[in-house]
């Protein structure tokens, strides 16, 4: 009997295709994947621990790094947080700028992820007309804020700016224009053979594992549950507005596979679509700075709040003891979690697939190693 | 054998259909400009490289205590009651004299958290945001309009008017005793 | 060739060198252009401008990219076998460029009149995969060695369909020679293989159909012999291996290059002989209809190559569509779907040319 062992195969820190700095440790036979460790940490800096020294409201900027592809979830998860600690009540203009943001937010933060899914399969195409499309979302928000990637914008007790004048009208625009984008992306790239021959049956999650390893957001809603915050656990005015929750149903596989979480990604970006369009022409006057108090010193106690990120559920949990320095704050990072479940899915894949998996889950360096 | 001859057809089919989408936008123009010739235009709020206009500056030290990575040093001098600093452009009296505000230009994070702060809105963001340099200390921008002689110069004089009115109030208070005992004689 | 510039020059020697000089230049010419055309037509694809910086229009951006090439330190590490290394790029480019030997350019413009024209390009085409494996054993590499096996199983795997395309194409024509071919698929577009063949009768439109899929399979075949995308899996940045050719930088790997464009370059031209009537011109020559006889062959020259970019424009405009296929579905693509139905193919038109 001969003596076989598995073969060690590094995927480093510095690759094209892992999105980030993320170190694969792979042990595999052959072609035939076995097992797969992540090695985390390349990007720490140490976020809970500064927080400890800045004040509640100097830590929006360093939130806005966690996710940096999806600035506005983490700052709006972090106010909502400290608002239910104080107990302060936003005015209403705030609360629909903030969801209309939101939105548009995880539509650019879902353009990211498709592009360089394509991109990591070898169509190269679909990841520059997205990052065009997304263009036009940065320029929206850099008018009211000033920025286009960190923005600052949502801060404790309302917002940083009020709307620039132009951005009903862009935004407007921007929905008209975005809806035929969507329809050439699923002619281009969803209902693609080859497109379907490397991603659908691959990377099967089944439902009891994702729950068991807390997966949420398109992870999740990938394999049939639909979990969604925005309807389970309403923040903000979420439960105003009417919209659907994409779930997989295995359209072109089975039910769990990396298509079903494409295509789960790609209906959320329709979604989100429907809840600007009620949300826009509804915005009631008022002012957006009205509530942020003079100094934020929150009594002691303990909060968890949590918003539907992009990615998945992102959660704050904050302990504060009664001066102007939180004593603790702690982020459920939703790429984090969702990245545990990498190791159930690759077995048995070959190494090709492992890319495809990785980037169908969706991770984001800044968020799993904070 | 049907699922085999329906994989074929969808084969082409989609590719096909792939094939049009791609061959339309080679005719749409480009969405690229040729950047050094032509610039995209900034929007009014753009935040890039911090400017403080010392004219207006009271030092009240409130931006650089917003700031969350500590990218702004302050010093002020305390001047005497007889100087005059002028006023600020919104009828303020100055009352300090701002012998260093240095600004780290690259450790601010353009967060804009110290914008906010300033009674007289001297320190804001500009649009600019081609300032490379080649090192590293030039990145320091230094905005105190005194130079270091007059600061020097500035500190000796309050702290000579500050010797004064120790010694003044020494002086009085030596009077006082030495009329205590006279009035109680 | 060489009988039309002896009779033009009347010494041995400049006809000589000017049938060996030709096509090396084409194939030159075509690496540049297509390197350039590429970069173009990929951007114009993506919404972008492409090089536009050197020269007109970034005419030559290719130039500037040989220079830095030719530039470059030759490193290679100490542990490999330095005689098939250096040997390896060799053989890869022979391979791909002596089979312009048998291509017809133009009535008066072949390299050499074999009447076996078509086996023998079949044959020296494969000389590539000696090149390969060469390449990727001597870069004592293990990913080059798996990249090259998986690449030589690509090019091996897919010749079969090509061939057996080819030998449809040969009972309907009867001959094997690439120029006699040509000469058949006279006069006007409806006499091209791909509307049925010159001569009119029924059987030329009933082949109509079994022709276009004779087309798409050869050309899909093609497509994968010169490994381009969907079928690129040595050459992208594919997952964890850069492919054969990871060991080799500077000349050497420009001569991979070189060979890949010119590999491009010769099967399109295959693809339009066989079936869009080579170098003959779709609508009747201009210098018969002026009265010019020696007209003919530059007219013919020009038609020729219009065909082949025309086919070159195609394959970059797949690449730039389709996502990559991965290792097992190629190997499941060609020997389960390409094979099965050339062979049909081949059966209904052998059965039709008996009509």
């Amino acid at each position: 009997m001969m003596k076989t062992e598995h073969m060690v195969l590094n995927m480093g820190p510095q690759h094209p295709s892992t999105h980030g700095v993320l170190r694969l440790e792979l042990e595999i036979e052959g072609e035939l994947v076995r097992k797969v460790t992540p090695h985390l940490g390349y990007l720490h800096r140490c976020f809970e621990k500064h927080c400890e020294a800045m004040q509640y409201n100097q830590v929006v900027p360093y939130t806005d790094r966690l996710d940096y592809l999806a600035a506005i979830g983490n700052n709006f998860g972090y106010a909502i947080a400290v608002e239910r600690l104080m107990g302060i009540q936003v005015p209403e203009r705030v609360e629909y700028i903030r969801i209309i943001m939101a939105e548009l937010q995880r539509i650019a933060s879902h353009l990211v992820a498709l592009g360089s899914f394509g991109a990591d399969i070898g169509a190269l195409t679909p990841f520059l007309y997205l990052f065009r499309d997304r263009e036009h979302i940065l320029s929206i928000i850099e008018d009211t804020c000033g920025a286009r990637m960190l923005y600052n914008y949502i801060w404790i007790g309302g917002l940083s700016h009020d709307i620039h004048p132009d951005f009903v009208r862009k935004t407007k625009e921007f929905v008209n224009y975005f809806k035929p984008t969507i329809v050439e992306l699923d002619n281009l790239l969803s209902y693609n053979k080859i497109f379907i021959e490397r991603t659908a049956n691959i990377g099967i999650l089944p439902v009891d594992t994702a729950i068991n390893f807390g997966a949420s957001g398109p992870t999740l809603r990938g394999s049939g549950i639909k979990f969604d915050l925005r309807r389970e656990d309403p923040y903000s005015i979420y439960d105003r507005f009417d919209f659907e929750i994409p779930v997989g149903k295995g359209l072109q596989g089975t039910i769990g596979d990396c298509w079903d979480r494409y295509y789960v990604r790609v209906r959320e970006m329709e979604q989100s679509l429907r809840i600007i369009e009620q949300a826009i022409d509804h915005i009631p006057e008022g002012d957006v700075q009205s509530a942020i108090p003079k100094r934020i010193k929150p009594p002691k106690g303990t909060v968890y709040a949590r918003v539907e990120n992009p990615r998945g559920e992102l959660g704050y949990f904050i302990i504060s003891d009664g001066s102007v320095n939180p004593f603790r704050v702690k982020v459920r990072a939703p790429s984090f979690v969702n990245l545990e479940v990498l190791g159930e899915l690759c077995k048995g894949y070959l190494v090709a697939d492992i890319i495809v998996i990785l980037g169908s889950i969706d991770i984001v360096l800044g968020e799993v190693d904070r | 054998m049907r699922e085999y001859l329906q994989n074929t057809w969808l084969g082409i089919y989609t590719v096909l259909v792939g094939m049009k989408v791609t061959f339309k936008h080679l005719f749409t123009p480009s969405v690229t400009i040729q950047y050094p010739e032509v610039k995209v235009p900034l929007p009014e709020r753009v935040r890039n490289r911090l400017y403080v206009n010392m004219d207006d500056c009271i030092g009240c030290d409130q931006c650089s205590r917003a700031c969350p990575v500590s990218c702004i040093e302050i010093e002020t001098v305390k001047s005497l009651p007889t100087e005059d600093l002028g006023l600020t452009s919104n009828g303020k009296k100055k009352a300090l004299w701002v012998t260093k505000f240095d600004i780290d230009i690259a450790k601010c994070c353009f967060c804009q958290l110290c914008v906010f702060p300033c009674p007289t809105d001297c320190i804001y963001m500009t649009n600019v945001y081609e300032y490379s340099e080649f090192e590293r200390d030039n990145l320091i921008y230094k905005f105190a309009t005194l130079t270091s002689e007059e600061a020097v110069e500035k500190k000796a004089n309050l702290e000579k008017f500050n010797a004064e009115k120790e010694a003044q109030k020494a002086a009085a208070a030596k009077a006082k005793e030495e009329q205590k005992p006279a009035d109680k004689e | 060739m060489y009988q039309y510039f002896y009779e033009l020059t009347n010494s041995t020697i400049l006809s000589t060198i000017f049938v060996a000089v030709f096509p090396l230049v084409n194939v030159l010419l075509v690496a540049l252009l297509g390197v350039y055309l590429e970069r173009k037509v990929s951007a114009r694809i993506q919404d972008r401008i492409g090089p536009n910086r050197v020269g007109p229009f970034g005419l030559f951006q290719t130039v500037a990219d040989f220079i830095k090439m030719m530039q470059k330190e030759d490193a290679v590490s100490n542990e490999i076998d330095s005689r098939l290394y250096n040997i390896a790029p060799v053989l890869v480019f022979t391979g791909s460029f002596a089979a312009y030997a048998a291509i017809p350019f133009s009535s008066k413009l072949i390299g050499s009149e074999v009447e076996i024209g078509l086996f023998y390009i079949l044959a020296i085409s494969s000389i590539v995969v000696g090149g390969i494996l060469m390449a990727g054993w001597a870069s004592n590499n293990k990913y080059s060695l798996l990249g090259a096996m998986r690449s030589v199983a690509q090019i091996i795997s897919y010749e079969i369909p090509t061939a057996i395309v080819v030998l449809s194409i040969v009972m309907l024509t009867g001959t094997l020679s690439l120029d006699i071919i040509s000469q058949q698929q006279t006069a006007y577009f409806w006499n091209w293989n791909i509307f049925g063949g010159a001569e009119f009768e029924i059987a030329k439109f009933l082949l109509i159909p079994f022709m276009v899929i004779g087309f798409l399979i050869i050309f899909i075949s093609t497509l994968a012999e010169v490994n381009r995308t969907p079928f690129d899996i040595p050459e992208a940045e594919s997952e964890l291996v850069a492919g054969y050719f990871t060991e080799y930088c500077g000349m050497k790997w420009a001569m991979f290059m070189l060979s890949e464009y010119g590999n491009m370059f010769a099967v399109s031209a295959i693809v339009s002989i066989l079936f869009f009537g080579g170098y003959q011109s779709p609508f009747g020559y201009l210098g018969n209809s002026i009265g010019l006889e020696w007209l003919i062959p530059f007219e013919q020259a020009f038609w020729f190559l219009f065909k082949g970019w025309i086919f070159i424009l195609i394959q970059m405009w797949l690449r730039w569509t389709l996502p990559r296929l991965r290792v097992d579905q190629l190997m499941s693509l060609c020997w389960k779907y390409l094979i099965p139905y050339a062979i049909l193919n081949l059966i209904v038109i052998g059965i039709i040319s008996l009509i």
